[in-house]
């Protein structure tokens, strides 16, 4: 019997989500089958990540970027620069209550001096402690009225006051992250959507970790949600996902271990890279329809992985 | 599976001799239908109705077993697409090809490569299991080649599509090496050679479709013994190949594609190690059976053996250890105690650094529910009432003369807390990554 091809069969299709203003805009998301499958050539977006604490970033970003590490504006002109990347997220760690707790008027000035430097689309990371991150995003969103960011990331704890300032009031995209679960990522959409936050302003971050470490739950979960909103057309898990893994990826012993820790394992810095490229390359057929890296190779070899991917 | 067992009913002369053990034919139909009960068992089922049902009630995707001895492994036999759905059964391997065009040195120094990325990760070895070798120019030393390949314990896979040199090298290859391969071209010798050889065949054509019809051809033949190529040209036709082959299979019933998959993502992506690492990761998630790269450093092995040791876990039975307290470098009852949690992965990532260190101590492992460290306190598994009860219950205290308890970093915010319950103990905060302990336990010594 000559060959015929098997279909998967989905009748549901995830919303089309445009980040970024005027000429930087991008869209993620709009597929309606597994991402790379069918025709349309759905394409995920790749993203450089920045920070404005580097202090324990693994030595190599030094050689990259020296002192434009201390300069958010100016490394994120060069991040975007060497990457190609389709856009940028910054991480405000220093806000964090039980670290350098710097001020939120502070991180506001980073940010808007960040985004004033590039011409893409930005994505703002708070610094994971939800109650300060809630009146953080809350500026942000504020400050940056128009330019239509990401504000990365409304939990359970701060949803209220991140939904109600960046998805209503200042126009801006909600990310709303859960922990490695189908229905805490449901249940957190529906959340928001009952607020008034639309759907097509919402993305999801599903939650990450490292090639090796726990991924298999990762891998599950993005599965699950696809065929749920694909499959099953359930509106709740139909907008496109996140994901930023360049934390978890260098923050491992693979990544972590000096040439002299682990003489035998080679060198540090193609290390680290081959974690983050197979890690993002993992979430990217898994369904992630923006995924974050922190090297400029590993942002470049994605980009031509996904160009392959389409063809 | 297509077979219903009002087929199989069909089939019996529904008689209710109760000769198989079941009281109706009905009842036999119904448990035979899911395979729980061979066929075989009515001896009343003509032989030629039971070759129809074992082939309808063979499993979708076949089980091909490579390599012989220590070095045999199984590939295929999914039933699934998803790993949620039930679980993924034979992992994949890795491969990294040479080729007679190599000089001596450079095959010399891949394969002092093979035999240092050696290494063991939650009791599981990770090396690469396989050896391609391509054909270029010199056959004397391509035979050469694969009969070096054979004898390091590699499974080699041998690639010509020329019969009599493939002929000439399965030959010094060992048992069920792989033949790579098979086109429209040279099938029927191929499918000698294999036959003779008892190697499994590779199957490699121009189109998805051809390579449809080319399997039936050598399925015809009488050889199922067989692995795909999927394309080796383009990264968009090699992702859809192997996706169309196993759907095709586990969901459209299409038993010529019911067989493993090879990707050469050396092919895809020449010279560019950090692309083929990523190709690899995709095909890990998306059915590459044999995954070939150009070589396998750790910068490679790392991630990609990580992956697959992730995705091939059955997600029915999550990987816990019991809880206990362990004991590392040979403790003398006075040397300190560290907590962790039950959650296999966290165990051994742990009592690894613990034994890199050389440092004796004790390792308390209270039950958290098989959660890794921040799960598990998220989930109320891992507080400072568990950790205190177990070091308790344990009787730690008379393990050990040392007052010293040391805590995962990531769960610093119980320290307080666990040295009000524990008050004889010091609770001291461990660093946050496990790489960081043996230069902890060091200083603490110091
Ligand atoms: C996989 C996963 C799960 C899996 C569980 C897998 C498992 N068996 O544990 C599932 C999906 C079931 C799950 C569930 C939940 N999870 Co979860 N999960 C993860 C994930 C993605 C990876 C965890 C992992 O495997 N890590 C690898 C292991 C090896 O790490 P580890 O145990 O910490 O060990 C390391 C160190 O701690 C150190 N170490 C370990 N022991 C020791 C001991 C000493 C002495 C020292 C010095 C060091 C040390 O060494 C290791 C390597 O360096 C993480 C996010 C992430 N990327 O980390 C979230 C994460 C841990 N989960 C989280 C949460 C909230 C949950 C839930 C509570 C969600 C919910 N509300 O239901 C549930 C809890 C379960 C329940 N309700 O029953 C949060 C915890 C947040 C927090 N900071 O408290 C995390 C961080 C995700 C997030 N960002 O929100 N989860
Ligand atoms: S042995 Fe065959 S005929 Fe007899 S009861 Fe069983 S199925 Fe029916």
């Amino acid at each position: 019997m000559p060959y015929k091809k098997t279909e998967l069969k989905f009748n549901g299709k995830i919303n089309t989500c445009e980040i970024g203003a005027g000429d930087a805009a991008i869209s993620i998301g709009g597929e309606n089958t597994l991402l790379f499958l069918g025709d349309e050539g759905f394409k995920p977006a790749v993203g450089i990540a920045i920070t404005d604490s580097p202090e324990d970033w693994s030595d190599c970003f030094t050689d990259i970027f020296g002192d434009d590490l201390k300069n958010p504006a100016a490394w994120a002109k060069a991040a975007v620069e060497k990457s190609g990347a389709d856009f940028l997220l910054v991480k405000l760690a220093s806000a964090d209550p039980n670290g350098a707790n710097n001020s939120v008027e502070n991180c506001v000035a980073t940010v808007v001096a960040v985004e004033g430097a590039i011409n893409v689309p930005l994505v703002v990371e708070g610094c994971k402690n939800a109650e300060k991150d809630a009146k953080l995003l809350e500026e942000v969103a504020k400050a940056l009225e128009g330019k239509n960011v990401v504000l990365f990331s409304a939990v359970e704890d701060n949803y209220k006051t991140i939904g109600a300032a960046g998805g209503m009031a200042y126009g801006q995209k909600v990310s709303a992250e859960s922990s490695v679960d189908i229905n805490l990522a449901k249940q957190l959409n529906i959340l928001l959507t009952q607020l008034g936050v639309k759907s097509k302003d919402i993305i999801m971050d599903v939650g990450s970790a490292a090639v090796g470490y726990g991924f298999e739950y990762v891998a599950s979960t993005m599965d699950r949600i696809r065929l749920a909103g694909l499959g099953q057309n359930d509106e709740s898990l139909q907008m496109p996902i996140i994901t930023n893994i360049s934390g978890e990826s260098w923050g491992v012993k693979e990544a972590v271990s000096t040439l002299e820790d682990a003489p035998e394992w080679g060198d540090q810095e193609a290390r680290g890279i081959g974690m983050e490229v197979a890690t993002a390359a993992a979430c990217v057929v898994g369904g992630s329809n923006a995924i974050i890296v922190r090297h400029p190779e590993s942002a470049k070899t994605i980009k031509s992985l996904i160009a392959g991917l389409i063809g | 599976m297509a077979i219903k067992g009002l087929d199989i009913f069909k089939l019996t002369p529904k008689t209710n001799c109760k000769e198989c053990g079941f009281p109706t034919c009905m009842a036999f139909s119904m448990k035979a239908a899911t395979g729980a009960v061979p066929i075989e068992k009515c001896p009343y089922i003509s032989d030629e109705s039971k070759a129809l049902l074992s082939e309808a009630t063979a499993p979708p995707m076949k089980s091909i077993k490579v390599g012989s001895g220590a070095a045999e492994h199984t590939l295929g036999g999914e039933t699934v697409l998803f790993r949620h759905e039930k679980t993924l059964v034979n992992r994949n391997l890795f491969a990294v090809e040479l080729s007679d065009a190599m000089t001596d040195d450079e095959v010399a120094a891949a394969c002092a490569k093979l035999e240092a990325v050696k290494y063991e990760r939650i009791s599981e070895a990770m090396y690469v299991e396989v050896v391609a070798v391509r054909f270029a120019a010199d056959k004397d030393k391509f035979v050469a080649l694969v009969k070096k390949v054979a004898e390091c314990g590699k499974i080699p896979m041998i690639i010509t599509v020329d019969a009599d040199l493939a002929k000439a090298a399965v030959a010094v290859a060992g048992a069920k090496a792989i033949l790579m391969g098979a086109t429209v071209d040279n099938a029927a010798a191929m499918v000698e050679v294999a036959k003779a050889a008892d190697a499994v065949l590779g199957v490699c054509a121009d189109s998805i479709e051809a390579l449809h019809d080319l399997v039936e051809t050598i399925e015809k033949l009488g050889y199922k013994n067989l692995v795909l190529q999927v394309s080796d040209t383009s990264i968009k036709e090699a992702y859809a190949n192997a996706v169309d082959i196993r759907t095709a299979a586990i969901k459209g019933n299409d038993r010529s594609f019911g067989y493993p998959s090879v990707v050469f993502t050396n092919r895809l992506a020449p010279g560019d190690i950090n692309m083929q690492i990523a190709l690899a990761s995709a095909f890990v998630l998306r059915y590459g059976s044999i995954i070939v790269m150009e070589e396998m450093d750790f910068n490679a092995a790392l991630p990609l053996f990580g992956l697959r040791q992730n995705i091939f876990t059955d997600p029915q039975k999550p990987m816990r250890v019991e809880p206990k307290v362990y004991e590392f470098n040979k403790p003398t009852g006075k040397d300190p105690v560290l907590v962790t949690v039950d959650f296999a992965l966290s165990y051994f990532v742990v009592a690894g650094e613990i034994e890199r260190s050389k440092v004796p101590a004790y390792l308390a492992i209270p039950d958290a529910g098989g959660y890794s460290v921040l799960t598990a306190w998220a989930a109320g598994k891992f507080g400072s009432t568990v950790i205190a009860n177990f070091i308790k219950e344990a009787n730690v205290a008379e393990l050990t003369t040392s007052r010293k308890l040391i805590l995962p970093g990531k769960v610093a915010v119980l320290q307080g807390d666990l040295a009000e319950l524990l008050p004889e103990w010091e609770v001291i905060v461990g660093p946050n990554e496990a790489m960081q302990i043996p230069k902890f336990l060091r200083d603490l010594q110091a």
